[in-house]
């Protein structure tokens, strides 16, 4: 597997480390780990900053993910690269809405290593 | 038609919902079963409390309350780090844990999952503090233990619609 530049976007810092652990036990061969603590943050970086992956919490202060998603659709930035959210939120209507948002994967809190490997290796496969 | 959790209050207000949602929380981040106790908690001088707002269908809070050592407990498994004292790390962890119970609290229940809002956590430390709310609609309160660690989570409902 080809080496993946990651963002992961949580306003926790440690569910930002948990979520790199469970890439890296999923199998991921993570050559770089951005981290971003808002929607905010995360845009700034992708516009210096060049990722295969993002994953990115939706409840957080700023700007939340939902908003974070349209705002890189509507800058252009991170273009195809695939967007998994990892949120609290498991309604069938936030996954909708998310999906509409442009994400291509929605992971519910708490979740396991394999979740997190069934849901983002296709994806990482599949770029 | 309008949505109402007036009719599916027992439902909402259900015990095992919140045993359940412990269950699933501790099980898949911290990889420890909890089991519930009785009989109140032993109190440690500097206790840990993180509380996440409802707010939508029905508004109320999550609260989730340990001691020092429960909550370094926690953040270790949680990170793989170890603590000696409740620095932001520690803080961040039991909000996020207090997060994760509050959204698998609400996701036991369809329409509460789609019409209730989560608010971020906001955590408080220190030594003799109460939280009280006013007549809430209800109130659960369970004491959970793993390993030697104790932990206190509170549901309160104060409106329901």
């Amino acid at each position: 597997m080809s080496e993946i530049r990651a963002l992961i976007v949580d306003d926790s810092s440690v569910m930002r480390k948990i979520v790199e652990r469970s890439l890296r036990q999923a199998g991921l061969n993570l050559a770089v780990v951005h981290e971003a603590g808002s929607g905010t943050e995360a845009l700034d970086l992708l516009k210096v900053k060049d990722v295969d992956l993002i994953l990115s919490d939706i409840n957080m202060p700023s700007m939340d993910g939902l908003e974070f998603l349209r705002q890189i659709r509507a800058q252009n930035l991170a273009t195809g690269v695939p967007v998994v959210m990892i949120t609290t939120e498991s309604s069938e209507e936030h996954v909708k809405q998310a999906i509409q948002a442009g994400a291509r994967g929605y992971i519910r809190k708490p979740f396991t290593a394999e979740q997190v490997k069934e849901r983002v290796l296709p994806l990482v496969n599949a770029a | 038609m309008a949505v109402s959790l007036r009719e599916s209050v027992q439902l909402v207000s259900d015990p095992q919902n919140l045993d359940g949602s412990v269950d699933e929380v501790f099980q898949m981040m911290l990889g420890v079963n909890c089991r519930r106790v009785s009989g109140p908690r032993a109190e440690e001088p500097e206790s840990v409390t993180a509380v996440v707002g409802f707010g939508g269908l029905l508004s109320g809070a999550c609260v989730f309350k340990c001691g020092s050592t429960a909550a370094r407990n926690i953040a270790t498994h949680m990170t793989g780090m170890e603590f000696e004292e409740i620095d932001d790390v520690v803080k961040d962890a039991i909000g996020e844990i207090c997060n994760m119970l509050a959204g698998a609290w609400k996701g036991k229940v369809p329409n509460l999952a789609a019409n209730c809002g989560l608010s971020v956590p906001a955590v408080i430390t220190g030594r003799d503090y109460n939280l009280h709310v006013q007549a809430p609609e209800f109130q659960l309160h369970h004491a959970y233990q793993f390993e030697d660690a104790t932990f206190d989570v509170t549901i309160v409902c104060d409106g329901l619609q």
